[in-house]
């Protein structure tokens, strides 16, 4: 069966983001891009369930400006078979990227679609509950095991109280949490070997969707600053300042 | 106007992240929010959630479809009650994450995750770039179904209302998925989301057995015990007890965080805290930045000395 995974591109986790000075947004002009994370354990969730002979085609889907090319070559360089682009330059929100990968999924016919719980920059959490809710599908979220056996997958989920597991039949969206495994690097040869893999091309006009955003974004802040740093010497001077001074025992 | 909230229970009791999410959806809608409880046998849930303070109508819907709260039977029901509100609020708590986006893209809407602030019915703040910035964002669509970032409203009386109950009929099961079976964690401490003081401690515990050091002085302040996300990746404590972007979000009176350097993805899930208290060897430590008070030092020898402190000054 084939399996396909969407892949974000967004800011590097380990960059410290700054906010523009007039509100309109984050600066992004030389900052390191990368993978969502959480997208990154999908393509290796994916790859295993191949390694394992379940699945047997991986298609990586990546959605916005004409770079995210980049981010289906990481998918590609990790294993992924082929890629999907759909470009446009467009804000596109989660109710918009979700409608688009459905029209992709309605064109490719996967059993299993694999996606990051949430990206690290917007951190909306959506795009696969929406997705699934569209196709009339199942959803397993914050997947932190997954089995599949007989049209069905078995996922134990994150749950606030602990773990939680569900049966639903495929074909269903997966959502993973970061538990789920941990993703290989690619190595040099299969990112050479990437080079050579396809890439479709496609655009949300071409699909036929409306990405028109439903949220405006009014301006984007800092968030005030805490002041700490203060130091105190013992553990009596500690307990002393947390009754007195800080009144909270 | 008027605003639905989805409570989250267990069948048995509210649980405390459905009265923050009322608190502000009577920011939203005023004296027209009415609650849904949605499980099976949950009609002591109902009954509870009738006496929240400032409820107009509690919704029951009792049937085995509901139980488990699976995200494939309740989101039809959700759609059904919708056509008389204008918005569908919930707890951003993982079953919240999990159901509203399912309706939202069923109404064919935005969901609006996580807000942190009400600035009117259809502008919001919400936190992104885990709460490294701050998004405010206006809704065009009919429907505003939102989730409620606990921390940033305090919640209101959980009695003082007699709000009636009236029962809605099931949607039925969507035959999609089922619930086999879940691992709760037992614990007599408060939940980490509502608990007034915690304690987390990071990989500088250097095991899980270790714990036991912070559970002492959480026995004598009635805290809750968390941990850093190296503290859960390293195997010390399960993923539920996990603070951070990626874990629960915590805005106690007081955190109290014992040998944990302050990567951002934990300051994230806690720096709304009103008082930190940081515990590491490393005075370098990130964490360091932000605690109100900083005590450095072997964390194996002040934490029973904490212990002992607190005990003697009772």
């Amino acid at each position: 069966m084939k399996a396909l995974v969407a892949v974000k591109r967004v800011i590097d986790y380990n960059v410290k983001i700054r906010v523009k000075a007039d509100k309109t947004g984050v600066e992004t002009a030389n900052v390191k891009m990368s993978m969502n994370p959480f997208d990154e354990i999908a393509v290796e969730e994916a790859l295993r369930l191949r390694e394992a002979g379940i699945v047997s085609e991986i298609i990586a889907v990546s959605l916005g400006v004409a770079q995210c090319q980049e981010t289906i070559r990481t998918a590609l360089a990790m294993g992924a078979d082929r890629g999907v682009l759909v470009q446009t330059d467009a804000e596109l929100q989660p109710l918009a990227v979700a409608k688009l990968l459905k029209a992709v999924v309605l064109q490719e016919n996967p059993e299993i679609v694999i996606i990051g719980k949430q990206a690290i920059d917007d951190d909306c959490n959506q795009t696969g509950q929406m997705l699934s809710a569209l196709l009339g599908w199942p959803q397993a979220t914050f997947a932190s095991k997954l089995k599949i056996s007989d049209r069905h997958a078995e996922v134990t989920r994150e749950v606030d109280g602990g773990l939680e597991t569900v049966s639903i039949r495929l074909p269903a969206v997966v959502t993973t949490d970061l538990r789920l495994n941990e993703p290989r690097y690619a190595s040099l040869p299969n990112i050479m070997k990437a080079k050579k893999k396809p890439i479709a091309t496609t655009t949300p006009e071409a699909l036929g969707v409306d990405v028109t955003p439903r949220l405006t974004i009014l301006k984007i802040e800092e968030p005030p600053k805490r002041q700490g740093g203060h130091k105190v010497g013992s553990v009596a001077e500690l307990v002393d300042k947390l009754k007195t001074e800080a009144r909270v025992i | 106007m008027a605003a639905l909230v989805v409570a989250e229970h267990d069948n048995a009791a509210v649980k405390p992240a459905t009265l923050n999410a009322v608190a502000a959806a009577k920011e939203i809608a005023g004296p027209e929010v009415d609650i849904l409880v949605a499980g099976k046998d949950c009609r002591a849930v109902a009954e509870a959630a009738a006496q929240i303070a400032g409820v107009r109508k509690v919704l029951l819907a009792d049937d085995g479809a509901y139980d488990h709260g699976l995200a494939e039977n309740v989101a039809p029901l959700v759609i059904k009650l919708s056509e008389n509100y204008s918005h569908l609020l919930a707890p951003a708590t993982t079953s919240g994450k999990n159901l509203m986006p399912r309706v939202a893209a069923l109404l064919d809407v935005m969901q609006i995750s996580d807000i942190s602030v009400v600035v009117s019915p259809d502008t919001f703040v919400r936190p992104i770039y885990a709460g490294n910035a701050l998004q405010t964002v206006q809704s065009k669509d009919a429907i505003k179904v939102i989730t409620v970032r606990g921390t940033a409203f305090p919640p209101g009386g959980a009695t003082g209302g007699s709000a009636a109950i009236d029962p809605v009929s099931s949607t039925g099961a969507a035959g999609l998925s089922e619930f086999l079976g879940a691992e709760l964690s037992k614990s007599e401490r408060p939940e980490l989301t509502s608990a007034r003081v915690i304690i987390s401690g990071g990989r500088g515990m250097q095991s899980g057995d270790n714990f036991h050091l912070l559970e002492k002085v959480a026995d004598k302040l009635g805290a809750a015990v968390g941990a850093s996300r190296a503290a859960v990746d390293a195997g010390f404590v399960p993923n539920d007890y996990q603070v951070g972007q990626t874990g629960k979000i915590v805005a106690p009176e007081l955190y109290i965080a014992v040998g944990i350097s302050g990567a951002i993805q934990h300051l994230a899930g806690m720096k709304d805290s009103k008082v930190i208290v940081a515990i590491n060897k490393d005075e370098e430590a990130p964490i360091f930045q932000i605690a109100d008070y900083g005590l450095v030092g072997d964390l194996f020898k002040l934490l029973p000395e904490l212990a002992d402190e607190l005990e003697r000054r009772q």
